[in-house]
């Protein structure tokens, strides 16, 4: 057991228990906040696996941005306590079922992946992961899905504008 | 010119007439009845000169010609051509046609002039002269056609025409509808002599493989006695056709029938030409005759039987055509014999002269028709049952038609046979072989002979003379001389014709030889001459003593009636012949075919057949397909398909339920499965 | 590696879980993009353990579309809100049948 295991095992504990939090928490607000505390997690361990980039990227858009867009909106429309008539039973007992079988067999998967497509953990080069060489490969090979997603950003401001704007009044 | 050039104008003996008939066809009504009249006797004319143009040609080469205009059937063994044969034996008859033809297209022209204003119908003056131009052209045909088939088309033709002519008023006649009959019956009864020259030719054609003459002919002459048996049943059914065309017994009920016609018809077809197509067609056939063993007795038998059969009923008749009409068939039955009995150049003789007096005869006879109903016309009008045919109401002519009585007289000493006229030398010349052949004959064509004087006196005796017997006849008056002067022409012919075959001279029996082979120069003998001559003044004086010593008066019996008594009431029935057909053979088919319309045609075809087997299975069949099938199967399938269908979406329906949950919880199933799949690939 | 990915299964399990089980929109939404995390932990994970520095820049293009698609939907769910004056999922059942 290695120390960098150990770690890797703390994390995952702490980004399991947060999620089981939020999905059984009843107020809405409690649940962002637990999934705040998943999304640091996940970007620690995108450190751990030397993406630095990714880890700040994560931190300050989705930690950042998405989820005080989550928490601008809850506090707006008052939900905070909504869940007054529970789930059918049927559905309920179908997605723990469901569950189930999937966390089995991404288990299965992930000890039935063979080596050459799975890779092993190795010295890797000083620069990988950092903001230059990740910036290097955005700008020349994924210079199109670049421009395009700053295409897709104005779209979703724009239908955000619009979708949310107030009806006319007839 | 040479003989050759001059041949080889033959085909337009009959393209003459058929272009003038197609001219008078297509512009007749424009041209009028004098262009009319002028373009149909122009081209008889012109056809004429094509005839005389031939005898020249003939004079040059003596053995004639075969003209050939086109090839017409060819089917293996049997091969028959358009093409005429001219020889002595046609052309002697084209001169008679043509020369003959063209006088009575002459007088026509004046005659059908009244005759349509009298019927009263004028349009129809065009259309005659298209059915005597088609007549024409159809004779000459038949008489230059150089097989059995030629013939036959030229045969056909001249009875289509006769049917036409006779019935050219079809509206008139007795109950309106007498004419139609009359040339009905002349058609159907030379359809039965038709049938015989048909089969004749079947028989031909089996035995000989060919239907052209020459051919024909030459094989017999090979064959010689070998050919006898097919040249008796060859020539016997001939004898029918020809008993048929030129009315012998049993086939001569049409003839009279056939003077509903106006009379340039009776003139010409019923006299000159159509009836003596039989005779040319049998001395055509002399060949096959001479090898035939017992056809030439047949023939020679019922030729005589006609002959004195016909004569019986003539005197008896008060319609002057009628007496006309008889008086042919008894002249035919002469012809007949003597072809019967070996006399061939006697009977084409017989048959030259009997055309120019015979025609000679009704022409005039219509000359005192008109002239009657001219009278009529003027002194009479109002008198619908008035008859201007019947003999009872003329008399006293003599002075009132002059001319017409003078031709009149010539035309019946000349079939009399009063020497020097033509018809002495004819008769005399077939008297003279028969006493040679057969004394049968001979006596029983003595008897006729002297009944035809008897007749013809009665005749003359009841038109000419006498007082008129109707104010009609008072007030006849003469034709006009459109009319008058073919019959003139005529009468030169009946006196002259003698010289055709003048005794000493003999110019038509040399004429012939060409053609016939070994017939002989006919023998005159005088004892013969004398004797039928005398003969026949006493039975025109007999006729006078019964018609001309008293007067006959309107209204009176007939004065042999009383003398002959039972004689006299068959002859006057026409020995009732009529009556036993009518019985015989005409109620029976009429009987059979009322059976056939009516118990065959419609109950068992149309009811039974029609109507319950075809129609009523149809229409249940097709009931039962719309109804059980189609909208009991078919329909209830179809709705029984939405049915289903609409359930099977009711169903899947329930899938659709709105919350988004399921929708979700049926993604992650999917997500599971295909996860499983890929792992235990 | 094996590791990562239990944890990157684990992680989207629970997301997915989510999903079938809140009823609140927005909840439902925040198990989403857990679900979108834990696949992004995963291509890091590879591009780590293979060596390749475009799993990483694939990350990098989900978070920005993750972003995208997190503001419109806000919006429709604000929307949704202002109609129905609820986000319970299970009242907006209008396409039923």
């Amino acid at each position: 057991m290695t120390i960098e295991f150990a770690i890797f095992l703390g994390l995952a504990a702490v980004a399991i228990s947060a999620s089981i939090a939020m999905l059984v928490s009843r107020n809405a607000v409690y649940s962002a906040l637990f999934l705040v505390i998943v999304f640091l997690t996940v970007a620690v361990l995108y450190l751990l696996l030397s993406a630095p980039f990714i880890a700040m990227v994560q931190v300050a858009v989705y930690a950042g941005a998405i989820m005080v867009l989550f928490i601008f909106v809850i506090m707006l429309l008052g939900t905070e306590n909504v869940e007054s008539n529970p789930t059918h039973r049927w559905q309920f007992a179908a997605a723990l079922v469901l569950s189930y079988a999937l966390i089995i067999q991404f288990i299965i998967v992930a000890f039935v992946l063979p080596a050459e497509t799975a890779g092993e953990f190795v010295e890797i080069a000083e620069g990988f992961g950092s903001p230059a060489s990740v910036g290097t490969l955005l700008f020349n090979e994924f210079l199109i899905p670049f421009e395009v997603t700053s295409l897709l950003l104005l779209a979703a401001m724009v239908g955000a504008i619009v979708l949310s704007r107030w009806e006319r009044t007839t | 010119m040479t003989a050759e050039a001059l041949f080889s104008l033959a085909p337009l003996l009959i393209i003459f007439p058929l272009v003038g008939l197609l001219i008078n066809l297509a512009v007749g009504r424009r041209i009028g009845e004098r262009g009319v009249g002028i373009v149909a006797s122009v081209a008889v004319g012109l056809a004429f000169v094509v005839a005389v143009l031939q005898l020249v040609a003939l004079g040059m080469e003596p053995e004639g010609s075969t003209v050939h205009i086109a090839e017409w059937i060819v089917i293996g063994q049997l091969e028959v051509e358009w093409a005429l044969k001219i020889d002595t034996l046609s052309v002697t008859l084209l001169l008679m046609v043509t020369g003959v033809g063209g006088l009575i297209h002459i007088y026509a022209t004046g005659y059908m002039h009244d005759d349509v204003r009298f019927q009263g119908d004028p349009s129809r003056y065009p259309r005659f002269f298209v059915y005597f131009g088609l007549f024409m052209a159809a004779m000459l045909l038949l008489v230059t056609g150089n097989s059995y088939l030629t013939m036959f088309v030229g045969w056909e033709g001249v009875g289509l025409c006769s049917y036409l002519l006779i019935s050219f008023w079809y509206e008139k006649g007795k109950d309106g509808i007498g004419n139609a009959l009359a040339g009905k019956k002349a058609f159907v009864v030379n359809r039965i002599g038709d049938f015989g020259f048909i089969i004749a030719m079947l028989i031909t054609f089996w035995f000989f493989g060919t239907l052209t003459f020459e051919e024909v002919f030459h094989e017999a002459v090979f064959l010689g006695p070998a050919a006898a048996t097919a040249a008796t049943a060859i020539t016997f059914f001939l004898f029918v056709g020809a008993a048929g065309k030129s009315a012998q017994i049993p086939l001569f009920v049409w003839l009279p029938d056939a003077m509903a016609g106006p009379t340039p018809v009776s003139a010409l077809i019923h006299a000159a030409t159509m009836v003596t197509a039989g005779i040319y067609m049998l001395v055509r056939n002399a060949v096959l005759l001479e090898l035939a063993t017992l056809t030439p007795d047949i023939i020679a038998i019922v030729g005589a039987a006609t002959a004195l059969f016909a004569a019986t009923i003539a005197v008896a008749r008060f319609d002057i055509k009628r007496v006309l009409a008889y008086s042919t068939i008894s002249q035919l039955g002469f012809m007949i014999a003597a072809v019967g009995i070996g006399a061939y150049v006697a009977a084409i003789f017989h048959l030259v002269a009997h055309a120019f007096f015979k025609a000679l005869l009704f022409l005039s006879a219509g000359s005192v028709i008109q002239g009657v109903e001219h009278g009529q016309h003027h002194a009479d009008s109002h008198n619908d049952n008035f008859n201007p045919n019947d003999m009872r109401n003329m008399g006293g002519l003599r002075t009132r038609m002059k001319a017409t009585f003078w031709v009149y007289l010539v035309g019946a000493l000349a079939l009399v046979g009063i020497p020097p006229l033509a018809g002495f030398f004819s008769k005399d010349e077939i008297l003279a072989d028969a006493s040679l052949v057969s004394p049968a004959v001979y006596w029983v064509l003595v008897l006729s002979a002297f009944l035809t004087a008897f007749y013809m006196a009665r005749q003359i005796i009841m038109v000419f003379f006498g007082k008129p017997r109707s104010k009609a006849a008072e007030a006849a008056k003469e034709s006009p001389s459109i009319m008058v002067a073919p019959l003139v022409v005529l009468a030169i012919l009946a006196v002259g014709g003698g010289l055709i075959n003048g005794p000493g001279l003999l110019p038509l029996t040399h004429f012939l030889e060409d053609t016939l082979e070994g017939i002989h120069e006919p023998e005159f003998i005088a004892a013969i001459a004398i004797f039928t001559t005398v003969l026949a003044l006493i039975s025109m004086g007999l006729a006078w003593l019964a018609y001309g010593r008293r007067q006959f008066r309107a209204g009176d019996q007939d004065p042999l009636q009383s003398k002959l008594g039972p004689v006299w009431t068959a002859i006057s029935a026409r020995w009732w012949v009529d009556e036993f057909y009518d019985w015989l053979i005409v109620r029976r088919y009429i009987a059979l075919s009322r059976w056939l319309a009516e118990s065959v045609d419609d109950r068992f075809l149309h009811d039974w057949v029609h109507d319950t087997v075809i129609a009523q299975t149809f229409v249940r069949g097709t009931n039962w397909l719309a109804r059980a099938f189609d909208l009991g199967i078919i329909d209830r399938g179809f709705d029984g398909l939405g049915a289903l269908t609409r359930r099977g979406a009711g169903g899947l329906a329930t899938l659709q339920t709105g919350y988004v949950r399921n929708y979700a919880i049926a993604v992650f199933i999917g997500l599971v499965l295909v996860v499983s799949y890929l792992l235990l690939r | 590696m094996t590791h990562i990915l239990v944890l990157s299964g684990a992680l989207f399990t629970l997301g997915a879980l989510g999903v079938l089980i809140r009823r609140n929109a927005i909840v439902m939404f925040m198990s989403v993009e857990l679900m979108l995390n834990a696949a992004n932990l995963a291509f890091v994970g590879f591009a780590r353990s293979r060596e390749a520095l475009g799993g990483q820049v694939f990350v990098f293009f989900v978070i920005a579309v993750a972003a995208a698609e997190v503001a419109v939907g806000l919006a429709l769910i604000v929307s949704i809100y202002r109609s129905r004056s609820s986000i319970d999922i299970d009242m907006v059942s209008d396409l039923k049948g």
